[in-house]
Protein backbone atom coordinates (compact mmCIF):
# COMPACT_ATOMS: atom_id res chain seq x y z
CA UNK A 1 0.00 0.00 0.00
CA UNK A 2 1.59 3.67 -1.42
CA UNK A 3 1.12 5.92 1.65
CA UNK A 4 -0.04 9.58 -0.03
CA UNK A 5 1.09 12.48 2.08
CA UNK A 6 -1.65 14.78 1.98
CA UNK A 7 -1.37 18.36 1.02
CA UNK A 8 -1.78 20.35 4.16
CA UNK A 9 -4.49 22.91 4.84
CA UNK A 10 -2.10 25.91 4.79
CA UNK A 11 -1.64 25.20 0.97
CA UNK A 12 -4.93 24.40 0.52
CA UNK A 13 -6.11 27.86 1.62
CA UNK A 14 -3.43 29.29 -0.65
CA UNK A 15 -4.38 27.26 -4.12
CA UNK A 16 -8.00 28.41 -2.60
CA UNK A 17 -7.00 31.94 -2.65
CA UNK A 18 -6.68 31.38 -6.73
CA UNK A 19 -9.93 30.44 -7.34
CA UNK A 20 -11.78 33.59 -8.96
CA UNK A 21 -15.00 34.43 -8.59
CA UNK A 22 -17.03 34.05 -11.66
CA UNK A 23 -19.11 37.23 -12.04
CA UNK A 24 -15.96 39.49 -10.47
CA UNK A 25 -12.37 37.71 -11.35
CA UNK A 26 -10.37 40.05 -10.21
CA UNK A 27 -11.35 38.88 -6.39
CA UNK A 28 -10.75 35.12 -5.58
CA UNK A 29 -13.23 33.54 -3.49
CA UNK A 30 -10.89 33.75 -0.19
CA UNK A 31 -10.77 37.30 -0.53
CA UNK A 32 -14.79 37.18 -0.51
CA UNK A 33 -14.51 35.52 2.67
CA UNK A 34 -17.15 32.87 1.59
CA UNK A 35 -14.80 30.06 2.54
CA UNK A 36 -15.49 29.04 6.12
CA UNK A 37 -13.79 26.16 6.72
CA UNK A 38 -11.30 23.29 5.20
CA UNK A 39 -10.46 20.00 6.84
CA UNK A 40 -9.62 16.58 6.37
CA UNK A 41 -12.37 13.44 6.91
CA UNK A 42 -10.61 10.71 6.27
CA UNK A 43 -9.24 10.82 2.76
CA UNK A 44 -12.06 13.56 1.71
CA UNK A 45 -11.18 16.90 1.86
CA UNK A 46 -14.25 18.85 3.29
CA UNK A 47 -14.84 22.48 2.12
CA UNK A 48 -17.38 24.26 3.69
CA UNK A 49 -18.76 27.71 1.60
CA UNK A 50 -21.51 30.09 2.60
CA UNK A 51 -23.54 31.51 0.09
CA UNK A 52 -23.51 35.23 -0.71
CA UNK A 53 -27.11 35.68 -1.76
CA UNK A 54 -29.68 32.83 -1.14
CA UNK A 55 -30.33 32.96 -4.89
CA UNK A 56 -27.02 33.84 -6.29
CA UNK A 57 -26.48 31.86 -9.49
CA UNK A 58 -23.02 31.82 -9.33
CA UNK A 59 -23.09 29.62 -6.05
CA UNK A 60 -22.99 26.60 -8.12
CA UNK A 61 -20.11 27.96 -10.71
CA UNK A 62 -17.95 28.67 -7.84
CA UNK A 63 -18.85 25.21 -6.10
CA UNK A 64 -17.72 23.61 -9.21
CA UNK A 65 -14.46 25.79 -9.42
CA UNK A 66 -13.35 25.20 -6.03
CA UNK A 67 -13.90 21.49 -6.85
CA UNK A 68 -12.00 21.40 -10.16
CA UNK A 69 -9.08 23.90 -9.43
CA UNK A 70 -8.37 21.28 -6.13
CA UNK A 71 -8.71 18.27 -8.17
CA UNK A 72 -6.20 19.27 -10.52
CA UNK A 73 -3.85 20.09 -7.36
CA UNK A 74 -4.28 16.18 -7.07
CA UNK A 75 -6.84 15.66 -4.42
CA UNK A 76 -9.13 12.95 -5.83
CA UNK A 77 -12.00 13.24 -3.12
CA UNK A 78 -13.47 16.72 -2.35
CA UNK A 79 -16.79 17.08 -0.78
CA UNK A 80 -18.21 20.80 -0.58
CA UNK A 81 -20.76 21.71 2.29
CA UNK A 82 -23.06 24.60 2.44
CA UNK A 83 -23.22 26.28 5.96
CA UNK A 84 -25.97 29.48 6.25
CA UNK A 85 -24.86 30.49 9.56
CA UNK A 86 -23.57 32.88 10.26
CA UNK A 87 -24.35 34.53 7.39
CA UNK A 88 -22.02 35.81 5.09
CA UNK A 89 -21.58 39.79 5.60
CA UNK A 90 -19.48 42.21 3.26
CA UNK A 91 -17.44 42.58 6.28
CA UNK A 92 -15.67 39.50 5.57
CA UNK A 93 -14.36 40.93 2.05
CA UNK A 94 -10.44 41.00 2.92
CA UNK A 95 -8.49 44.09 2.54
CA UNK A 96 -6.67 42.93 -0.43
CA UNK A 97 -9.84 42.17 -2.22
CA UNK A 98 -11.24 45.85 -1.24
CA UNK A 99 -8.19 47.43 -3.38
CA UNK A 100 -8.50 44.83 -6.25
CA UNK A 101 -12.39 45.67 -6.45
CA UNK A 102 -11.52 49.66 -6.50
CA UNK A 103 -8.95 48.77 -9.40
CA UNK A 104 -11.73 46.99 -11.21
CA UNK A 105 -13.89 49.54 -10.88
CA UNK A 106 -16.47 48.57 -8.24
CA UNK A 107 -16.47 50.83 -4.92
CA UNK A 108 -15.88 48.14 -2.33
CA UNK A 109 -18.31 48.69 1.12
CA UNK A 110 -18.47 50.58 3.61
CA UNK A 111 -17.50 48.72 7.27
CA UNK A 112 -20.16 48.35 9.86
CA UNK A 113 -23.08 49.17 7.15
CA UNK A 114 -23.90 45.79 6.86
CA UNK A 115 -27.48 45.19 6.87
CA UNK A 116 -27.86 42.13 9.31
CA UNK A 117 -31.31 41.74 9.07
CA UNK A 118 -32.51 43.93 11.86
CA UNK A 119 -33.59 47.11 10.29
CA UNK A 120 -33.66 49.56 13.16
CA UNK A 121 -30.31 48.98 13.51
CA UNK A 122 -28.90 49.68 10.55
CA UNK A 123 -30.93 52.37 10.07
CA UNK A 124 -29.53 54.18 13.25
CA UNK A 125 -25.43 53.40 12.12
CA UNK A 126 -26.59 54.56 8.69
CA UNK A 127 -28.34 57.84 10.16
CA UNK A 128 -25.35 58.09 12.64
CA UNK A 129 -22.82 57.89 9.53
CA UNK A 130 -24.39 60.89 7.88
CA UNK A 131 -21.01 61.47 6.44
CA UNK A 132 -21.16 58.23 5.14
CA UNK A 133 -19.85 58.74 1.37
CA UNK A 134 -19.41 56.06 -1.23
CA UNK A 135 -16.10 57.39 -3.17
CA UNK A 136 -15.89 57.50 -6.84
CA UNK A 137 -13.66 54.17 -7.73
CA UNK A 138 -12.83 56.03 -10.91
CA UNK A 139 -11.72 59.57 -10.17
CA UNK A 140 -12.06 59.22 -6.12
CA UNK A 141 -14.77 61.93 -5.50
CA UNK A 142 -17.01 61.59 -2.45
CA UNK A 143 -19.94 63.35 -5.03
CA UNK A 144 -21.68 60.47 -5.74
CA UNK A 145 -25.18 59.89 -5.51
CA UNK A 146 -27.08 56.31 -5.49
CA UNK A 147 -29.63 55.18 -8.77
CA UNK A 148 -30.98 52.18 -7.64
CA UNK A 149 -30.49 50.05 -4.88
CA UNK A 150 -29.81 46.71 -6.66
CA UNK A 151 -26.87 46.38 -10.21
CA UNK A 152 -26.04 43.90 -12.50
CA UNK A 153 -25.61 41.20 -9.79
CA UNK A 154 -27.41 40.58 -6.51
CA UNK A 155 -24.08 41.64 -4.84
CA UNK A 156 -23.77 45.29 -6.46
CA UNK A 157 -25.82 48.42 -6.14
CA UNK A 158 -25.49 51.38 -9.35
CA UNK A 159 -24.16 54.43 -8.40
CA UNK A 160 -23.41 57.62 -10.39
CA UNK A 161 -20.26 60.36 -9.74
CA UNK A 162 -22.08 63.91 -9.52
CA UNK A 163 -17.68 65.38 -11.17
CA UNK A 164 -16.75 62.75 -13.38
CA UNK A 165 -20.00 61.90 -14.08
CA UNK A 166 -19.92 57.85 -14.76
CA UNK A 167 -21.80 55.33 -13.53
CA UNK A 168 -20.10 52.64 -11.38
CA UNK A 169 -21.25 49.38 -9.24
CA UNK A 170 -20.97 49.75 -5.40
CA UNK A 171 -20.47 46.41 -3.72
CA UNK A 172 -23.77 47.39 -1.13
CA UNK A 173 -23.53 46.13 2.22
CA UNK A 174 -25.20 43.02 3.68
CA UNK B 1 -28.82 15.62 13.76
CA UNK B 2 -29.32 16.36 17.30
CA UNK B 3 -31.60 19.57 16.99
CA UNK B 4 -34.01 17.82 14.19
CA UNK B 5 -34.75 15.03 16.55
CA UNK B 6 -35.37 17.23 19.58
CA UNK B 7 -38.11 18.99 17.06
CA UNK B 8 -39.76 15.83 15.57
CA UNK B 9 -39.96 14.50 19.73
CA UNK B 10 -41.65 18.12 20.08
CA UNK B 11 -43.89 19.08 17.71
CA UNK B 12 -45.77 17.33 14.60
CA UNK B 13 -43.63 16.77 11.96
CA UNK B 14 -46.20 17.34 9.62
CA UNK B 15 -46.95 20.77 11.12
CA UNK B 16 -43.33 21.81 10.67
CA UNK B 17 -43.61 20.63 7.05
CA UNK B 18 -46.89 22.59 6.52
CA UNK B 19 -45.15 25.35 8.23
CA UNK B 20 -41.83 25.44 5.69
CA UNK B 21 -44.31 24.89 2.62
CA UNK B 22 -46.27 28.24 3.78
CA UNK B 23 -42.67 30.12 3.82
CA UNK B 24 -41.44 28.74 0.72
CA UNK B 25 -44.60 29.14 -1.35
CA UNK B 26 -44.90 32.73 -0.20
CA UNK B 27 -41.28 33.17 -1.78
CA UNK B 28 -41.85 30.88 -4.75
CA UNK B 29 -45.02 32.93 -6.07
CA UNK B 30 -44.05 36.31 -5.58
CA UNK B 31 -41.26 35.54 -6.86
CA UNK B 32 -42.69 34.06 -10.29
CA UNK B 33 -45.22 37.16 -10.01
CA UNK B 34 -42.02 39.64 -9.93
CA UNK B 35 -39.92 37.66 -12.46
CA UNK B 36 -43.29 38.66 -14.91
CA UNK B 37 -42.00 42.30 -14.86
CA UNK B 38 -38.93 41.18 -16.65
CA UNK B 39 -38.07 42.75 -19.47
CA UNK B 40 -41.55 45.34 -18.89
CA UNK B 41 -40.77 47.40 -16.30
CA UNK B 42 -40.58 50.97 -16.40
CA UNK B 43 -37.16 52.05 -16.42
CA UNK B 44 -34.18 49.41 -16.18
CA UNK B 45 -33.24 50.18 -12.94
CA UNK B 46 -36.67 48.37 -11.89
CA UNK B 47 -36.37 46.34 -14.31
CA UNK B 48 -33.00 44.94 -12.65
CA UNK B 49 -34.48 45.74 -9.02
CA UNK B 50 -37.52 43.37 -9.71
CA UNK B 51 -35.26 40.10 -11.26
CA UNK B 52 -32.78 40.96 -8.15
CA UNK B 53 -35.53 40.93 -5.48
CA UNK B 54 -37.22 37.87 -7.51
CA UNK B 55 -33.72 36.26 -7.57
CA UNK B 56 -33.61 36.57 -3.55
CA UNK B 57 -36.71 34.62 -3.08
CA UNK B 58 -36.48 31.80 -5.30
CA UNK B 59 -32.99 31.57 -3.78
CA UNK B 60 -35.14 31.56 -0.05
CA UNK B 61 -37.73 29.41 -1.96
CA UNK B 62 -34.96 26.55 -2.43
CA UNK B 63 -34.01 26.54 0.93
CA UNK B 64 -37.49 26.51 2.48
CA UNK B 65 -38.88 23.62 0.47
CA UNK B 66 -35.44 21.97 0.85
CA UNK B 67 -35.65 21.55 4.29
CA UNK B 68 -39.51 20.77 3.97
CA UNK B 69 -38.52 17.84 1.72
CA UNK B 70 -35.95 16.85 4.13
CA UNK B 71 -38.17 16.66 7.26
CA UNK B 72 -40.92 15.55 5.50
CA UNK B 73 -38.87 12.41 4.55
CA UNK B 74 -40.01 10.72 1.39
CA UNK B 75 -37.80 11.86 -0.85
CA UNK B 76 -39.42 15.02 -2.33
CA UNK B 77 -36.71 17.80 -3.28
CA UNK B 78 -37.21 21.30 -3.31
CA UNK B 79 -37.81 21.10 -7.54
CA UNK B 80 -40.00 18.60 -6.69
CA UNK B 81 -42.28 20.51 -4.28
CA UNK B 82 -42.48 23.94 -6.35
CA UNK B 83 -43.59 21.78 -10.32
CA UNK B 84 -45.42 18.91 -9.05
CA UNK B 85 -47.72 20.01 -6.46
CA UNK B 86 -51.41 20.89 -7.37
CA UNK B 87 -53.11 24.56 -6.50
CA UNK B 88 -54.43 23.09 -3.84
CA UNK B 89 -51.39 21.74 -1.87
CA UNK B 90 -49.83 25.14 -2.17
CA UNK B 91 -49.75 27.56 1.41
CA UNK B 92 -48.85 31.09 -0.03
CA UNK B 93 -50.76 33.96 1.12
CA UNK B 94 -53.27 34.96 -1.40
CA UNK B 95 -51.85 38.81 -1.34
CA UNK B 96 -48.90 36.88 -3.15
CA UNK B 97 -50.61 35.28 -5.99
CA UNK B 98 -52.53 38.96 -6.51
CA UNK B 99 -51.68 40.09 -10.02
CA UNK B 100 -49.24 42.78 -10.86
CA UNK B 101 -51.12 45.30 -11.85
CA UNK B 102 -49.85 48.67 -12.50
CA UNK B 103 -46.28 49.50 -11.19
CA UNK B 104 -48.09 51.22 -8.14
CA UNK B 105 -49.94 47.64 -7.31
CA UNK B 106 -46.71 45.45 -7.68
CA UNK B 107 -45.05 48.03 -5.55
CA UNK B 108 -47.71 48.23 -2.69
CA UNK B 109 -48.45 44.63 -2.50
CA UNK B 110 -44.18 44.28 -1.93
CA UNK B 111 -44.20 46.82 0.94
CA UNK B 112 -47.36 44.99 2.72
CA UNK B 113 -45.70 41.50 2.03
CA UNK B 114 -42.58 43.05 2.92
CA UNK B 115 -42.93 44.61 6.06
CA UNK B 116 -44.43 41.32 7.62
CA UNK B 117 -41.87 39.22 5.95
CA UNK B 118 -39.01 40.93 7.55
CA UNK B 119 -41.04 41.01 10.95
CA UNK B 120 -41.70 36.88 10.35
CA UNK B 121 -37.78 35.78 9.76
CA UNK B 122 -36.86 38.10 12.68
CA UNK B 123 -38.81 36.34 15.03
CA UNK B 124 -37.68 33.27 13.31
CA UNK B 125 -33.77 33.45 13.85
CA UNK B 126 -34.82 32.82 17.49
CA UNK B 127 -36.65 29.22 16.28
CA UNK B 128 -35.78 26.45 18.77
CA UNK B 129 -34.98 24.64 15.43
CA UNK B 130 -31.83 25.70 14.21
CA UNK B 131 -32.11 24.90 10.74
CA UNK B 132 -35.16 27.26 10.90
CA UNK B 133 -33.00 29.85 12.39
CA UNK B 134 -30.62 29.40 9.77
CA UNK B 135 -32.32 30.01 6.84
CA UNK B 136 -33.89 33.26 8.72
CA UNK B 137 -30.91 34.62 9.56
CA UNK B 138 -29.66 34.49 5.91
CA UNK B 139 -33.00 35.35 4.46
CA UNK B 140 -33.49 38.45 6.67
CA UNK B 141 -31.10 40.14 5.43
CA UNK B 142 -32.49 40.13 2.03
CA UNK B 143 -35.72 41.09 3.01
CA UNK B 144 -34.49 43.89 5.40
CA UNK B 145 -32.90 45.66 1.65
CA UNK B 146 -36.71 44.54 0.23
CA UNK B 147 -38.07 46.48 2.62
CA UNK B 148 -35.90 49.31 2.56
CA UNK B 149 -36.28 49.52 -1.27
CA UNK B 150 -39.98 48.91 -1.11
CA UNK B 151 -40.89 51.57 1.72
CA UNK B 152 -38.87 54.48 0.25
CA UNK B 153 -40.99 54.06 -3.19
CA UNK B 154 -44.81 53.58 -1.31
CA UNK B 155 -43.13 56.77 0.46
CA UNK B 156 -41.75 58.62 -3.15
CA UNK B 157 -44.86 57.45 -5.39
CA UNK B 158 -47.59 57.88 -2.17
CA UNK B 159 -46.18 61.74 -1.90
CA UNK B 160 -45.53 62.10 -5.78
CA UNK B 161 -47.48 63.44 -7.73
CA UNK B 162 -51.52 63.61 -8.23
CA UNK B 163 -50.80 60.60 -10.43
CA UNK B 164 -48.78 58.02 -8.59
CA UNK B 165 -50.59 59.39 -5.42
CA UNK B 166 -54.17 58.40 -6.89
CA UNK B 167 -52.56 54.69 -8.06
CA UNK B 168 -51.07 54.23 -4.75
CA UNK B 169 -54.23 54.48 -2.68
CA UNK B 170 -56.23 52.53 -5.06
CA UNK B 171 -53.69 49.62 -4.90
CA UNK B 172 -53.44 49.80 -0.91
CA UNK B 173 -57.47 49.73 -1.44
CA UNK B 174 -57.72 46.82 -3.65
CA UNK B 175 -54.49 45.24 -1.47
CA UNK B 176 -55.98 45.77 2.09
CA UNK B 177 -58.59 42.97 2.63
CA UNK B 178 -55.76 40.53 1.31
CA UNK B 179 -53.45 41.67 4.45
CA UNK B 180 -55.76 40.39 7.18
CA UNK B 181 -54.80 36.64 6.52
CA UNK B 182 -51.02 37.20 7.55
CA UNK B 183 -51.67 37.37 11.02
CA UNK B 184 -54.45 34.43 11.04
CA UNK B 185 -53.89 31.73 13.71
CA UNK B 186 -54.30 28.35 12.49
CA UNK B 187 -54.42 24.85 15.07
CA UNK B 188 -51.16 24.19 14.11
CA UNK B 189 -49.23 27.62 14.74
CA UNK B 190 -50.24 26.89 18.44
CA UNK B 191 -47.70 24.07 18.46
CA UNK B 192 -45.34 25.62 16.64
CA UNK B 193 -45.34 28.23 19.13
CA UNK B 194 -45.34 26.65 21.88
CA UNK B 195 -42.37 24.58 20.96
CA UNK B 196 -40.78 27.60 20.10
CA UNK B 197 -40.52 26.84 16.42
CA UNK B 198 -42.51 29.70 14.81
CA UNK B 199 -44.17 32.71 16.28
CA UNK B 200 -47.92 32.96 16.13
CA UNK B 201 -48.86 35.01 13.32
CA UNK B 202 -51.30 37.38 15.25
CA UNK B 203 -48.25 37.75 17.47
CA UNK B 204 -46.53 40.23 14.29
CA UNK B 205 -49.53 42.25 14.28
CA UNK B 206 -48.38 45.15 16.36
CA UNK B 207 -45.14 45.56 14.40
CA UNK B 208 -46.75 45.26 11.24
CA UNK B 209 -48.99 48.08 11.93
CA UNK B 210 -46.80 50.41 13.34
CA UNK B 211 -43.92 49.96 10.24
CA UNK B 212 -47.03 50.21 7.95
CA UNK B 213 -48.77 53.02 9.60
CA UNK B 214 -45.41 55.09 9.97
CA UNK B 215 -45.01 54.62 5.96
CA UNK B 216 -48.33 55.66 4.59
CA UNK B 217 -48.46 58.45 7.30
CA UNK B 218 -45.14 59.28 5.45
CA UNK B 219 -46.82 58.50 2.07
CA UNK B 220 -50.08 61.28 2.22
CA UNK B 221 -51.75 57.75 1.94
CA UNK B 222 -54.83 57.20 4.12
CA UNK B 223 -54.33 53.60 5.77
CA UNK B 224 -58.14 51.66 4.63
CA UNK B 225 -60.64 50.92 7.61
CA UNK B 226 -60.43 46.91 8.29
CA UNK B 227 -63.24 45.39 6.84
CA UNK B 228 -63.77 41.42 5.41
CA UNK B 229 -60.46 40.00 5.05
CA UNK B 230 -60.03 37.11 2.46
CA UNK B 231 -58.48 33.99 3.35
CA UNK B 232 -57.63 30.28 2.80
CA UNK B 233 -53.95 30.38 1.19
CA UNK B 234 -52.47 28.91 4.41
CA UNK B 235 -54.97 25.97 3.98
CA UNK B 236 -54.54 25.23 -0.03
CA UNK B 237 -57.95 27.45 -0.86
CA UNK B 238 -56.73 30.14 -3.22
CA UNK B 239 -57.60 32.83 -5.66
CA UNK B 240 -58.45 31.39 -9.58
CA UNK B 241 -55.30 33.54 -10.06
CA UNK B 242 -52.57 30.72 -8.46
CA UNK B 243 -53.68 28.34 -11.16
CA UNK B 244 -52.33 30.69 -14.13
CA UNK B 245 -49.06 31.54 -12.00
CA UNK B 246 -48.83 27.61 -11.38
CA UNK B 247 -49.31 26.76 -15.25
CA UNK B 248 -46.69 28.86 -15.95
CA UNK B 249 -43.81 27.98 -13.57
CA UNK B 250 -44.91 24.17 -13.94
CA UNK B 251 -45.58 23.16 -17.09
CA UNK B 252 -42.01 22.18 -18.68
CA UNK B 253 -41.41 19.72 -15.23
CA UNK B 254 -44.75 18.73 -15.85
CA UNK B 255 -44.19 18.25 -20.00
CA UNK B 256 -41.15 16.58 -19.41
CA UNK B 257 -41.04 15.27 -15.54
CA UNK B 258 -37.28 15.00 -14.57
CA UNK B 259 -35.74 17.55 -17.63
CA UNK B 260 -32.57 18.98 -16.70
CA UNK B 261 -30.04 20.95 -19.18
Amino acid sequence: MVTVTRPSIKDIWRWLAEVPDPEIPVISVTDLGIVRDVAWDGDTLVVTVTPTYSGCPATTVINLDIERALNEKGIESVRLERQLSPAWTTDWISAEGREKLKAYGIAPPVDGTAADGRLLERAERLSGRSNLTIACPRCGSTRTEKISQFGSTPCKASYRCLDCLEPFDYFKCI
Amino acid sequence: MASATATEAAVDRAAVFEFLLSMGDNALILGHRLSEWCGHAPALEEDIALANTALDLIGQTQLWLGLAGEIEGKGRSADDLAHHRDALEFRNLLLTERPNGDYGKTVMRQFLFDAWHYLCLTALRDSSETRIAAIAEKASKEASYHLERSRDLVIRLGDGTAESHTRMQAALDDLWPYTGEMFMNEASDAELAAAGVAPQPASLKNGWDALVAEALAEATLKKPVDGYMHKGGKRGVHTEHLGYVLAELQFLQRAYPGATW
